[in-house]
């Protein structure tokens, strides 16, 4: 066994011509079993450990309601309407769709960044002195990005096509830009139409 | 010419150090890991930038899958309790005729994702098995469908705590399915969710990612 082999009897002490020497015992231990063992279980680790912890987002949805009271009213000057399509197609526009539909645009998501974020500047450029504006500075510490883009609503309306990744994508781009007004409703009738023509004349299928 | 004698070095080398570094590591990779609840899909979850960290009890989690199957489950740890006055509210109600002992394996069960026709016949299968069978998704309609009651169900179980309401979604997952899961949530008057989503940097220049990096230098 590995006892731990002392050897302090190699001294004075003498032994009889018939009595064997003890034989010193390494204390060395074999360690290779050890280590595979070891290694096996840190890969087995590595293997099954997911690194990244999943997060959340919040998402809030307004109540349906017929009540027109209840319902939140649009500014036409600071509307921006998103279409979410198939083959992650983006298509926008703003303010009001035009009978001719010559502002129906559509793009990507790489595109639509730019598109929200000069809507915004576009919109806080156009901002009218609001007397209520320094009480909600004050609330938010001096902070003068608040207030000045109430007018800014972001209208997101994702297609039957819309993947769920889009929806989320679309979602987060809000977060990205600092939108603080936006929604996630319907199609009408007349929006579904132009998105279909746009995907057949582009052959999405 | 003398001759040179090289020694003989001995190929022993010692371990002890690459022991202790390889423990050091395995310990780590131990305590780092925790083990995921079997999952009766795969879910590719979406990326966003939100940082939020992820609720472990009192949630109710509604998973969504590429093909648009729904599963329904309860994050109860603490209370399995819980669990089990949804199966037994539910058991009465839908007129399941489920016995102790499938309700108790419900409480066991991670997700469920079979309508409530078949669910007698899901539970009567032991848990480990439950895995291999293939869950057709609870049935979902434009007025929430089946998810209705299961989310009423668990709302009521939970009561007098926050519960977090969390949707899980696979990144193939069509819009619609999505809309339907959320009006099933509308339907029991729950406007606020969370979505399960992997964490990614903000975009450089953008809005956020300034006012991120103002509040880092305050």
């Amino acid at each position: 066994m590995a006892s731990i082999d002392s050897g302090g009897d190699g001294g004075s002490h003498k032994k009889g011509p018939g009595v064997k020497k003890a034989k010193k015992l390494s204390t060395r231990v074999d360690m290779t079993p050890m280590v595979d063992l070891g290694f096996l279980l840190i890969t087995f680790f590595i293997f099954t450990t997911t690194m990244s912890s999943p997060t959340t987002m919040d998402l809030f949805m307004p109540k349906d309601t017929d009540k027109e009271e209840e319902q939140n009213k649009v500014k036409k000057s600071g509307a921006l309407t998103i279409m979410l399509g198939k083959d992650d197609q983006v298509y926008y526009y703003e303010e009001k769709l035009k009978p001719d539909a010559s502002n129906f645009l559509s793009t990507t998501f790489n595109g639509i960044r730019k598109i929200i974020s000069n809507k915004k500047k576009e919109v806080i450029g156009n901002h009218i002195h609001d007397s209520k504006c320094p009480e909600v500075w004050q609330k938010h510490n001096g902070d003068k990005t608040y207030c000045l883009d109430t007018d800014l609503v972001i209208i997101i309306k994702p297609d039957t096509g819309a993947t769920f990744k889009n929806t989320v994508d679309i979602l987060d781009e809000m977060t990205i830009n600092e939108i603080k007004r936006f929604a996630m409703v319907d199609l009408f009738a007349d929006e579904i139409k132009l998105i279909k023509a746009t995907e057949e004349s582009a052959g999405i299928k | 010419m003398p001759n040179v004698k090289i020694p003989r070095k001995s190929t022993d080398t010692d371990m002890t150090p690459f022991v202790d570094v390889a423990f050091l590591i395995l310990t780590f990779f131990i305590m780092a890991t925790k083990f995921k609840p079997a999952e009766p899909v795969e879910i590719k979850t979406p990326n966003s930038v939100s940082t939020k960290a992820l609720p472990e009890n009192d949630a109710i989690l509604v998973t969504l899958d590429s093909s648009g199957r729904v599963f329904f489950s309860m994050l109860a740890e603490k209370d399995p309790q819980q669990k089990m006055q949804v199966i037994k509210n539910l058991n009465e109600t839908r007129k399941l005729g489920l016995t102790e002992t499938e309700m108790l394996r419900f409480v066991q069960t991670h997700a469920v994702g079979v309508p409530f026709n078949s669910l007698k016949q899901f539970l009567s299968i032991p848990v480990d098995d439950q895995k291999s069978i293939r869950q057709p998704g609870i049935p979902l309609d434009s007025l929430g469908g089946e998810l209705t009651y299961w989310i009423r169900d668990a709302v009521s179980a939970f009561y007098g705590k926050k519960v977090n309401y969390m949707v899980k979604g696979d990144n193939n997952a069509k819009y619609p399915s999505f809309k339907m899961v959320l009006g099933a949530f509308k339907k029991n008057d729950i406007f606020k969710f969370n979505i399960i989503t992997m964490l990614e940097d903000a975009p450089d220049g953008t809005p956020l990612a300034e006012s991120r990096k103002m509040a880092k230098n305050k």
